[in-house]
């Protein structure tokens, strides 16, 4: 048998697949298909200090191979998430991950400060939004700002921290040793890249929001060219994610350096895809002789 | 696993498939286990080969293992869809969202605006009092009609309109219920949001409860991902709700309609 459990800042997942933020809510739709204990984690739709209406619809639309969207982070706020949410979520045997975002450096600590006596397994600090108008994506541009915003996080912060990238940036890579060097336990990549539809018979973008973050197929192949170059900047795990639909995708991501998966915007077309992926990973692994997943991860041969 | 599924995402068999007017199909699509949980008002999820996205379809009527969709091309999706052979199998997320509340005293005006039609019809055919209901069905013109003979199998009468008069009456679906809102107990609404909005106010101001099936772009289709927001007011305060879990259908009252 293959083993495809892995182990990222000392949390045991069932198997490298972890549900993306906001894809997934919280996890009560899902479990009308599936046990979530199918899945190695989840990382819940991101939360904020204080509730958010999110932006006006329409919030999502397609390209080829690909989807925009614009939700803006409507959640419930933090305190309503560990109330009523995490209680339930923390007793489905698969392990749970906040997403958190905020518009200023102390919203990210308080929360953080508020997750630390909480059944909740990691923290990933989302500062890669694009759909918000204040912070988002604003504190992952930059190695300072990124830094900076770690190491105060990380001060408050008891959980692992994995620290979550934006693709739009020039050198990912930097951002990524950025958040290293100031105490981050892993890196998430991608968050969505901008992008923009527009009808052509009204001149009117298709998102109310006239832009949003794109994800899906067609982003698989940057999403692993960033995991690539972050994976040998860097020491602590690599949470790789962007468009991955199939186990051949999962495998390409792990090879690239990956050491476990979100997948996101597969679920909406087939919400069985974690299974088939991990049904898919496990032949692959037994035809190439590994009995661990983990001895997949950054097996890249460059040129 | 859960024993009682609510919703399963599961092939489907195509099994009857015709045009019905230009550019609208009518689909018959099979599945022993999920048709027969499905209640009137609720939609479906639909994997289009080669589309990322799923595209949601009313259910316009259950007949044993079978539902039964009637929809337009709209663009590549719904294209792709109408091209399905019988014999073929569709994935179907299904059913979803919330249906229709039907009141068994009660006398209903089911009104269709267009492709709003459908999902009148099992709605209609659900309800204990029909034959002492109308059906108000609003089309652009007399080659767009749809379904009316399915409605004058169900309900009291049938009341047909046409934007340009070459069919029926002359006017809205608005003209025609003014003239009959005094017969019946609770107004049905699906079609386009100016035609929701107008239905909603001539209901508020004659006092009788008017349930509408909103449409709003769609991801997951189970409430997952939130992008299908819909504005709504409960006393003073608004706050996006989503289509697909906690609608399609909403008491008009509580809708926030947007410009
Ligand atoms: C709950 C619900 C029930 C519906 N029932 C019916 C029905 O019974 N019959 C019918 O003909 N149509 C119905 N629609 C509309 C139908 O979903 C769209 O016409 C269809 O998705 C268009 O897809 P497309 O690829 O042909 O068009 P495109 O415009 O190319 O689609 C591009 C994207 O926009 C989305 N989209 C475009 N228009 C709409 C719309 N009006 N509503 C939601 N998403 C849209 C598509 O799903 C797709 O993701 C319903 C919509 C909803 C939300
Ligand atoms: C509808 C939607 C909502 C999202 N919301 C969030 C969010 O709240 N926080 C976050 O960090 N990422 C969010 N993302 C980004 C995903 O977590 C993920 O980074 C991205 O979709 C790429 O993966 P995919 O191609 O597998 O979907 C969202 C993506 C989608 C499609
Ligand atoms: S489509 Fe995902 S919440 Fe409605």
């Amino acid at each position: 048998m293959t083993d495809l459990s892995v182990n990222i800042c000392g949390v045991k997942l069932n198997n490298p697949l972890i549900a993306a933020s906001g894809t997934f809510g919280f996890g009560h739709e899902y479990s009308e298909f599936y046990p979530l204990s199918t899945l190695g984690g989840i990382s819940c739709k991101g939360i904020t200090l204080k509730p958010r209406l999110g932006n006006p619809p329409p919030r999502i639309a397609e390209g080829k191979g690909g989807i925009l969207n614009s939700v803006g982070l409507q959640n419930p706020g933090v305190d309503h998430f560990i109330d009523n949410d995490l209680p339930w979520l923390s007793q489905q045997g698969t392990a749970v991950i906040a997403n958190i975002a905020g518009n200023t450096v102390e919203e990210y600590c308080m929360m953080a400060e508020k997750l630390n006596d909480t059944t909740v397994d990691m923290v990933e600090m989302n500062i890669s939004c694009p759909n918000v108008k204040h912070g988002g994506v604003a504190f992952g541009t930059s190695c300072d700002s990124v830094a900076s915003i770690t190491r105060a996080v990380r001060s408050h912060c008891r959980k692992p921290l994995i620290v979550k990238l934006s693709p739009n940036v020039s050198d990912i890579a930097e951002i990524a040793k950025a958040a290293q060097s100031e105490g981050a336990d892993a890196v998430s990549l991608i968050n969505t890249l901008t992008g923009m539809r527009i009808d052509i018979e009204t001149s009117r973008p298709i998102l109310k929001n006239n832009t949003g973050g794109m994800s899906g197929p067609a982003v698989f192949p940057v999403a692993v060219r960033m995991v690539w170059e972050v994976k040998k900047a860097v020491d602590i795990p690599v949470i790789g994610m962007g468009g991955i639909s199939t186990w051949e995708d999962a495998a390409e991501m792990l090879i690239a350096g990956a050491d476990a998966l979100q997948i996101g915007t597969v679920l909406f077309n087939d919400p069985y895809a974690p299974i088939k992926i991990c049904e898919g990973l496990s032949a692959f692994l037994q035809r190439k002789g590994l009995k661990s997943v983990s001895e997949l991860t950054a097996t890249i041969k460059p040129w | 696993m859960k024993q009682v599924k609510k919703y399963d995402s599961q092939p489907f068999e195509l099994v009857k498939s015709s045009e019905i007017a230009e550019g609208i199909f009518d689909l018959e699509l099979k599945n022993p286990q999920l048709a027969k949980i499905t209640k009137p008002g609720q939609f479906v999820h639909i994997a289009v080969p080669g589309k990322v996205l799923r595209r949601p379809i009313s259910v316009c009527d259950v007949n044993g293992d079978t539902i039964r969709i009637v929809f337009r091309i709209k663009g590549e999706g719904t294209r792709i869809l109408s091209e399905t052979r019988v014999g073929d199998k569709l994935d179907l997320i299904a059913p979803l969202g919330n249906g229709f509340e039907i009141n068994n005293d009660k006398k209903y005006a089911f009104i269709g605006g267009g492709i709003g039609a459908p999902p009148m019809l099992y709605l209609a055919k659900s309800c204990a009092k029909a034959k002492e209901s109308y059906a108000i069905l609003g089309f652009a013109n007399k080659s767009a009609v749809i379904l009316e003979n399915d409605f004058n199998d169900v309900v009291k009468k049938t009341i047909v309109t046409t934007d340009d008069g070459s069919y029926g009456v002359h006017g809205f679906v608005t003209t025609a219920l003014a003239e009959i809102i005094d017969e019946v107990d609770e107004v049905c609404a699906c079609g386009p949001t100016p035609m929701l909005k107008a239905v909603s106010e001539i209901c508020s101001k004659n006092q009788k409860p008017c349930q509408v099936s909103l449409e709003e772009r769609m991801g997951c289709g189970i409430g997952a991902c939130l992008v299908c927001a819909c504005k709504v007011k409960h006393g003073g305060e608004e706050e996006y709700l989503h289509v697909c879990k906690n609608g399609p259908v909403f008491k008009a009252e509580e809708v926030v309609w947007n410009d």
